[in-house]
């Protein structure tokens, strides 16, 4: 990012500006307030619950360790619940941009008659609440019997059963960024294939998708970051604890821990982590795959 | 560059797209441009679109429409002979009986009030003075949109150690910790709502910051020079000159803020299961799945109540997006 010459120029102007460092002071002060409640959760997870009950939780600590993290960490058995997540979301994320792009291309690049119409049913089914399909889709997962395929041998309390309705969901969302995104690019690129006898399925693998990497990029992150967040899906459709990804098993770890607050805060942090380390890794794919959607308001 | 090298290194044209193909081009292509295609071109694109279509309308449509359909059904959920069907009468008892029904009706309205009155403004507040190119930007940035991303549950834990009535940060600082004095934020039937609100609108104020900020990189910076030698100080610029022409952003806004409040859920599920005080429509159809009464019919009345806030609020919105989409 380039600073425009006359910001710049301003800004050498007058060095210290007394609104400027007011700014500052607020923006501190706010920033700090708006970390305490995670700074919190930390300091209580640094400290022995028996230090902690003896002395409140307010109070100087005489030892910080890492003990709360490495026992919530080894007692609730979390790799396996991340082992959980990693079997539901790199499946979801990758079929609904595989997904998404295919309707995405059909709707951008060729000019059939329900076109819009079949991007309003994709985009508005993204933007109901999941409350509103839910008590039938329990029911409709409870009856699919899928032996052999499943542990459960249903759809219901399985892997497959999440990573579906995950992709139906948000394929929506992503189906109109991408929809808008390949709008973008030039029509004769796809035209003169065409005329040159490429095949459909070579416009789109070989010259629309390599295209849209960037907002693929954006929307994979973005994709990652709320299915491994999921709660909802996975408390109503999952039944069996252990079945469960990490945030809806985190649910029921924090009934075993009920005694101890400095454990739960410690197991919260632990399932924050990846979030937190694909957000700073991608922050700007993040963030650009948050406002490709709102900037076409 | 010639076709030939667009087509063989499609890397080589990933320059950014220049703008949109000329509209009336398109208006005369599809004929033409469709008629090349052969029959096997034809089965890929229809596969390639069906088969994603195919999923989202049977998982998400279709079973909204079961949602609408139950709602006018008694059910047990025990094999489909046990479907009754009752008219109104599950909506009759939700509106008159239900005691649950209309203060989480109110609910739902006081969270969205609240979002839309308190963090909204305030990450618009944020958003602005974060583009004025001061330095360390991205760590301001970072520490207001980092409980966007950590997820609602864990943000429920963190703040319960908060809330907490004997070991909690609030209740220690104010010296309420102690037995008989205790200050029950999340089981008081008062408090319960405002204390998961803070805790919502510490998510939704980086949310906001972020869309606006996307807002604020595209206005035009001749627009504010011009405000500035014209002698506007930095509110009445900001009123007259930058906020119109946030006015798409204040949409989006809006809309997303709207359906946060309609799904609202993982947050008060954490806290309390929507016991007294946090009623959520969102809760009440969750409690009739996963608790011990399956009354479906019922719960998808109250679905049914969802949907229909819901639509009013996206079909306009989306009408409204796309008819501008097909003029630019």
């Amino acid at each position: 990012m380039s600073t425009p010459t006359v910001a710049l120029a301003a800004k050498q102007r007058t060095p210290v500006r007394p609104a400027r460092v007011l700014l500052h002071v607020f923006l501190v002060v706010t920033a700090l307030a708006w970390l305490a409640p995670l700074l919190w959760a930390m300091f209580a997870a640094l400290r022995p619950y028996s230090e902690t009950s003896a002395k409140g939780y307010v109070s100087w600590p005489d030892k910080l360790s890492f003990d709360n993290f490495t026992n919530a960490f080894e007692q609730s058995d979390m790799m396996h619940y991340f082992g959980n997540t990693l079997i539901i979301a790199v499946p979801a994320v990758l079929l609904t941009l595989l997904l998404s792009s295919m309707v995405a291309f059909y709707v951008s690049r060729f000019d059939f008659r329900f076109n819009i119409a079949l991007l309003l049913v994709f985009t508005a089914g993204n933007l109901l609440p999941q409350q509103v399909i839910i008590t039938p889709l329990y029911r409709m997962y409870l009856l699919i019997d899928l032996p052999g395929i499943t542990v459960s041998g249903k759809l219901y309390d399985s892997a497959l059963g999440l990573v579906l309705i995950h992709v139906a969901f948000q394929s929506g969302f992503c189906a109109f960024v991408l929809s808008n995104y390949m709008r973008m690019l030039p029509h004769e690129l796809t035209e003169a294939a065409l005329v040159d006898g490429a095949s459909v399925w070579r416009m789109y693998w070989q010259i629309v998708l390599p295209l849209c990497k960037p907002a693929m990029a954006a929307l994979a992150t973005l994709l990652s970051i709320w299915i491994y967040n999921d709660f909802f899906w996975a408390i109503v459709l999952i039944s069996t604890g252990d079945n469960m990804p990490i945030t809806s098993a985190l649910n029921n770890l924090s009934g075993q821990y009920f005694t101890d607050p400095n454990l739960v805060a410690a197991g919260a942090l632990l399932t924050a982590i990846p979030t937190l380390i694909v957000y700073f890794v991608l922050q700007r794919q993040f963030v650009s795959g948050l406002t490709l959607g709102a900037n076409k308001g | 560059m010639s076709i030939e090298t667009g087509i063989q290194n499609p890397e080589a044209a990933a320059v950014p797209p220049p703008g949109g193909a000329p509209a009336q081009k398109k208006k005369r292509a599809p004929q033409g441009h469709n008629r090349l295609l052969t029959r096997r071109d034809r089965v890929t694109l229809g596969l390639m679109a069906g088969v994603p279509t195919i999923l989202h309308v049977a998982l998400v449509w279709v079973t909204a429409l079961a949602s609408v359909a139950l709602a006018f059904t008694t059910w047990d959920g025990i094999g489909f002979d046990s479907i009754k069907w009752v008219g109104l009468q599950n909506f009759k008892q939700l509106f008159t009986d239900n005691p649950q029904f209309w203060p989480a009706v109110e609910h739902n309205i006081v969270w969205f009030v609240v979002l839309i009155l308190i963090p909204t403004p305030f990450g618009l507040f944020l958003a602005v003075q974060l583009d004025k190119k001061i330095r360390f930007t991205r760590i301001y940035q970072t520490a207001f949109f980092l409980p966007v991303v950590v997820s609602l549950a864990v943000t429920g834990f963190v703040w319960q150690l908060v809330y907490n009535p004997d070991t909690g940060l609030i209740n220690s600082l104010i010296g309420a910790n102690k037995p008989g004095h205790y200050i029950d934020w999340i089981g008081n039937p008062h408090l319960n709502l405002w204390a998961v609100l803070v805790a919502a609108s510490w998510r939704h104020t980086g949310y906001m910051m972020i869309l606006y900020l996307a807002g604020l990189k595209g206005v035009d910076p001749s627009l504010r020079e011009a405000s500035a030698l014209d002698g506007a100080n930095e509110w009445q610029t900001f009123k007259n000159v930058i906020f119109p022409t946030l006015r798409p952003t204040n949409t989006v806004v809006l809309v997303v803020t709207i359906i946060e409040a309609l799904r609202a859920f993982d947050l008060v599920f954490v806290f309390n299961k929507g016991a007294q005080g946090t009623e959520l429509l969102s809760i009440l159809i969750t409690n009739n799945i996963i608790g011990e009464s399956s009354r479906i019919g019922y719960g998808s009345a109250i679905a049914v109540v969802l949907l229909v806030i819901s639509l009013a609020v996206i079909i306009p919105y989306l009408i409204a997006t796309f008819r501008k989409e097909r003029r630019a």
